[in-house]
């Protein structure tokens, strides 16, 4: 075994010399507002991006709101504190060119989705996907609009969309998740930025995948993104969300919120790889996720399933949900939470039944390492009218590791005798004879781990489009490394 | 017990009763629970009482040591004629106190924390008199120790009593606990009870309760387990109006070994809240924990279950099961079943369930020609049992056992037999 | 004894059965062949009265009484069995509650007293050796962590309990091995009279062999397309079921 150790350790020091991949920053010119935080900031941002009065005052309605709110303390998480009034709240790494309409994208913008393997031209594109590039407060470029409009399919930033389709956007906005839910979604209705806008109308399949790409990149500002996905009748889409932001000592604040509206028969899958700066590995810097993320599934049959991998940020504080109101709507979720050094994760889902024969499952995998705490929180919630709704769910952690916490917080409210609620969970390490025998069959500890790992997170990733269950499984190879010693 | 009122006091005033924002009491109003006007006898009023004349145990064969406390106070006039192995003390707390505060001292309030919960400090604060129980070093008690406590009033009236049970190393008892009320008054009882498991003892802890709609019981017990030490603890609520049962159990020795069950009956507007804590604060303890729960009418359930498992506490085992059956439209259950895990080493699972009776089983009876109504019981019977089946007193096993389907039945409205009642 | 006509039902919507005529007279064993998803078990279930079934058209008649009028126990109460395909198992309900819950059921049906807790045990212990049931298990909860084997032998010993007039084995033979079929078998013939009948699911001739039916009916696509003597198993032994398939012009 000594020898093990020797090797271990080398591997240790190998990789604490590799750095997060995504960690660079890009030289453009920004405009940024000043720091703070007060209503004319809020009137501010709604008039950089010449908003209608309707949005302005759903924006001070909610900023007075989060004045009177607290931050919430209930999660299993150190949060350190967070001065609001020392953050931008603005940044726009467009504006380059003031007064020339943004046609053209700047280079060094483009270079960098490229360096992040998300190329802005259609034609180098991956094939099957459409994306819209977040940077910082304003969406930089999304592709293939042409091709989908044909199909009568919106897909846009939201600033677009407020512009464009305002009756749309005015029913939807803030129609599953309202401002008063938490302080955080509070903070995001008054100052969010820049996001997507997806509409799917009725009958359509979307042909392709559609995904945003988030990148936070100026100093000291935060990201408050917002996103409005709406499945009409009988609708499908694919929605995939990918993040990444530069290494800053300082923690970088990222507080969305992500609303779906599900009607009659239409399914959304919404898949995410989150992969924010987590920190150093003596815990230093790091994005603070803050995310309130949920789904309303109106219709009958409707579907909706939340899959996420889970490896980047300082903290992650995020419970991507799901209100099942029509009769035989199916809700999932499915999710991989890596954590390792110094990083916080609580996260978990809401399933709340109010529809007839409803249906959720829930299926999560911790993974902890290092320092770091992992939590699961979850809530099961069967309302009187839910007659035979049903849940499962499953949640194993496993430690990497004793320095390191494993967490299961499951809250489970019932109150329909016909209700069926199933909850599983179990906590253990890698075992010990699945190591010897990969190491028998000459496999060194690191990749045995690696392999074990991704056999246990295997049914979360395979949920993942394909594109995206490769780069997943590569991060958590990533996230790992060093972790056995 | 005086030394700590006054810190117990400050405790109090600083926490004020929890309302449903603490997350330990989510589920159960402390503040609701406390506010109506209780009558506290201060005075320590002797109730004309002789229990032996209302109580006639109803489990046969059950030859027990019988100690009684009406109220907050331990009946010293009634005790057993039994006698029992040399050194070992069953009585009043406060008279234990005076006489051997050797005993008491290096335990009491050693783990009911007052900063901690404000129903201990309010009982730390209020309590006049209560239970010791002290086994010592290597002294088995074969008779089981049976404490009927009997609320008895003539105007609604609030009890606080004080538990503290001592088994020094190497010794064993039984201890059963019977809570009845006796008058269709408004109860309110809090108990807090401190259990010391010394290294290589094994205690057997049962705890029946059978009062009535208009009582409301708090319990906080604390438990802590030395080296190689057994708990085996079943806490039964079959008749109550609001009980709250707050439970933590420190595993502090190694191989500890610890097995924490509950089954909760519910009807009308019961309510019953069952909080537990296990920490396993030491390598190589193990902790099993089942809780059922059967809801009809518009009775409510909650069960809230962690399992804390401390750094450097390998080679843990722990399984936590919460089973529930919801039977009406307006019962409501609560559960939430939750690990708290800082070592790597460990083998932790914890399963919770609400949902009916199995259709399957319910067709294959129907089909052997027993009626739907019957192969329901069955199955209810079958579900609690699991959990009676955990208990070891054999007497007491089959008795409950029989209670409980009497209880299904309906046909029971109390301990049968008990006279407690009439 | 038993009389099915034009029987069509089905499960979640989907039709299963088109159309059954059969019938049973007293002292008559028929055999029930097909292949999987030919309907067999939803037959059985259906005499039986399983909730999830949906009878759409047709009648079951037992000694005149009209069967789907009746609830699951009243039809046991009159005398039909059905030895599960695959006999759920119900943990914490003991074999002695459980078969005396059932034995009594019966007895009130037919306005006799309960039985005394010594006479039952002496007819359980009795009617065990049948089927060489071990007393163990008879402690245990019902089908508890029974093999699969000792699942069947428990609904052979029910049914000697029990003393139905019409049984149905819905594949009985599935998952024995040679010794425990013979057990089984000879278990079930000890107990035929000639009032009782009996229904036989099977695959194979291999049970068949031992319970000598009268009547060979196969099933195909939810309807009995053919009817014969002993031999028609023999034949579909040897040939399977594709000629009768083609005979039908299916």
């Amino acid at each position: 075994m000594g020898e093990s150790i020797v090797r271990d350790n080398e591997y240790v020091r190998e990789v604490a010399q590799k750095q997060y991949a995504y960690g660079f920053t890009t030289e453009v010119e920004t405009d940024i507002i000043d720091k703070g935080l007060n209503e004319d900031v809020v009137r501010l941002i709604s008039q950089k991006k010449g908003e209608p009065e309707w949005l302005l005052e759903f924006r001070l309605k909610a900023y007075r709101h989060w004045l009177t709110m607290t931050e919430p303390a209930w999660a299993h998480l150190r949060m350190p504190k967070i001065d609001y009034q020392s953050i931008s709240y603005y940044a726009d790494p467009t504006a380059r060119k003031k007064g020339d309409e943004k046609k053209e994208i700047d280079p060094e913008l483009m270079k960098t989705f490229d360096k992040l393997g998300i190329p802005l031209e259609e034609r180098l594109a991956l094939s099957g996907m459409a994306v819209d590039a977040v940077m910082d407060s304003v969406s930089v470029k999304t592709t293939f609009r042409e091709k989908l409009s044909e199909k009568g399919i919106i897909f846009c930033s939201i600033s677009e969309a407020v512009r464009e389709y305002p009756d749309l956007v005015r029913r939807y906005l803030g129609s599953v998740v309202n401002y008063r839910d938490n302080y955080f979604a509070a903070l995001n209705s008054a100052v969010f930025s820049d996001g997507s806008f997806v509409y799917i109308p009725k009958g359509v399949r979307c042909p392709m995948e559609l995904s945003t790409y988030f990148r936070i990149n100026a100093r000291e500002t935060g990201q408050f993104e917002r996103t409005l996905i709406v499945a009409d009748d009988d609708a499908y889409v694919s929605y995939l969300e990918g993040c990444t932001a530069p290494m800053r000592d300082e923690n970088q604040l990222h507080a969305a919120i992500v609303e779906i509206v599900v009607m009659d028969r239409a399914e959304v899958k919404y898949s995410t790889v989150q992969n924010w700066y987590p920190g150093d590995s003596e815990g230093k810097g790091g994005v603070l996720n803050l995310v309130t993320k949920r789904g309303l599934l109106k219709g009958e049959n409707s579907r909706l399933s939340w899959t996420q991998v889970e490896t980047g940020s300082a903290i992650t504080w995020k419970y991507p949900s799901c209100v099942l109101m029509g009769d035989g709507s199916q809700a999932e979720f499915y999710s991989v939470a890596v954590t390792n050094n110094f990083q916080q994760a609580d996260t978990g889902t809401k399933m709340i039944h109010l529809g007839k024969n409803t249906k959720s499952t829930i299926i999560s995998k911790g993974i902890s390492a290092g320092r770091s705490e992992n939590s699961y929180r979850g809530l099961v919630k069967v309302g009187k009218q839910a007659d035979n709704a049903r849940n499962y769910t499953s949640c194993d952690s496993l430690l990497l590791g004793s320095t390191c916490g494993a967490h299961t917080f499951p809250y489970m409210d019932v109150q329909n005798p016909t209700a069926v609620v199933e909850h599983e969970a179990t906590t253990s390490k890698i075992s010990e004879d699945q190591l010897f025998y990969c190491r028998q069959r000459g496999i060194p500890t690191e990749d045995a781990v690696g392999l074990i790992v991704n056999g246990y997170a295997k049914d979360v990733i395979n949920k993942l489009p394909m594109e995206f269950a490769v780069e997943a499984q590569k991060l958590l190879g990533v996230s790992l490394e060093g972790t056995v010693g | 017990m005086n030394a700590l009122r006054e810190k117990a006091y400050v405790d109090f005033q600083r926490q004020g009763f929890p309302t449903r924002k603490v997350e330990e009491y989510r589920y159960t109003d402390m503040e609701e629970v406390f506010a109506p006007d209780y009558g506290v006898n201060l005075q320590r009023v002797q109730f004309p009482v002789n229990p032996h004349d209302i109580f006639k145990c109803s489990v046969p064969n059950l030859s027990t040591s019988l100690y009684f406390m009406v109220n907050d106070l331990f009946h010293n006039s009634v005790m057993p004629k039994t006698q029992l192995p040399e050194g070992v003390v069953v009585g009043s707390l406060c008279q234990q106190a005076l006489e051997h505060p050797e005993l008491l001292q290096p335990y009491y309030g050693r783990l009911a924390k007052t900063e901690a919960d404000s129903v201990t400090a309010l009982n730390t604060m209020l309590a006049q008199d209560g239970l010791f129980i002290y086994i010592p070093k290597n002294v088995v008690v074969d008779k089981t120790i049976q404490v009927v406590n009997i609320l008895r009033s003539d105007v609604d009236l609030m009890a606080n009593r004080r538990v503290l049970i001592v088994l020094e190393q190497g010794a064993q008892a039984k201890v059963l606990f019977c809570d009845h009320a006796m008058d269709e008054r408004s109860f309110l009882a809090t108990q807090v009870c401190e259990v010391f498991v010394g290294e290589n003892a094994h205690l057997e802890l049962y705890d029946l309760e059978a009062t009535h709609l208009q009582s409301r019981r708090v319990t906080n017990t604390y438990v802590r387990q030395q080296s190689y030490s057994t708990l085996n603890m079943c806490t039964i609520t079959m008749h109550n109006g609001l009980t709250r049962n707050t439970l933590e159990v420190d595993l502090a020795g190694q191989y500890a070994e610890t097995h924490v069950n509950g089954c909760v009956v519910a009807d009308k507007q019961q309510h019953v809240d069952n909080n537990t804590l296990i920490r396993h604060s030491v390598p190589n303890c193990q902790s099993n924990e089942l809780y059922k729960y059967v809801l009809d009418d518009s009775s409510v359930g909650a069960f809230a279950g962690k399992v804390l498992v401390v750094a450097d506490a390998q080679k843990t085992v722990s399984n936590e099961v919460n089973a529930n059956l919801c039977a009406s439209p307006d019962a409501r259950m609560y559960t939430q079943p939750m690990l708290e895990i800082y070592a790597d080493d460990v083998k932790c699972s914890h399963g919770s369930t609400v949902g009916q009776l199995n259709e399957q089983a319910l067709f294959y009876m129907r089909q052997r020609g027993i009626s739907e109504a019957e192969a329901r019981l069955l199955l209810k019977f079958a579900f609690v049992g699991e959990v009676i089946d955990s208990i070891k007193l054999e007497t007491l096993r089959d008795r409950l056992h029989y209670l409980m389907e009497k209880r299904f039945r309906g046909e029971l409205s109390h301990c049968e037999g008990c006279k407690v009642h009439n | 004894m038993l009389e099915i006509r034009n029987l069509h039902a089905s499960i979640n919507g989907k039709e299963i059965l088109k159309g059954i005529n059969l019938t049973v007279n007293d002292g008559e064993v028929h055999a029930l062949m097909g292949q999987n998803g030919a309907g067999k078990s939803t037959l059985s279930n259906i005499i039986v009265g399983h909730p999830a079934y949906e009878v759409t058209t047709g009648e079951i008649l037992f000694n005149g009484k009209d069967v789907l009028a009746m609830s699951p126990e009243e039809r046991a109460h009159e005398g039909i069995f059905l030895s599960f395909q695959q006999p759920v198992e119900i943990p914490g309900v003991s074999m002695v509650n459980f078969m005396r819950a059932a034995v009594n059921a019966k007895r009130k049906y037919q306005g006799q007293e309960p039985m005394t807790a010594g006479d039952f045990l002496k007819l359980m212990r009795e009617k065990r050796k049948l089927v060489e049931l071990d007393s163990k298990l008879a402690n245990r909860g019902v089908n508890e962590g029974f093999s699969g084997g000792e699942k069947k032998r428990n609904e052979i010993f029910q049914m000697a309990m029990l003393e139905p007039t019409f049984s149905i084995l819905d594949e009985t033979d599935s998952g024995l091995d040679v010794d425990a079929l013979r057990i089984v078998a000879e278990g079930f013939n000890l107990l035929r009279t000639e009032k009782t009948s009996a229904l036989v699911i099977t695959h194979y001739q291999r049970l068949l062999d031992y319970l000598k039916p009268d009547i060979v009916h196969v099933l195909i696509d939810g309807r009995i397309v053919k009817t014969g003597t002993p031999e028609l198993a023999l034949e579909i032994e040897n040939r399977g079921f594709d000629w009768i398939r083609e005979e039908a012009g299916l």
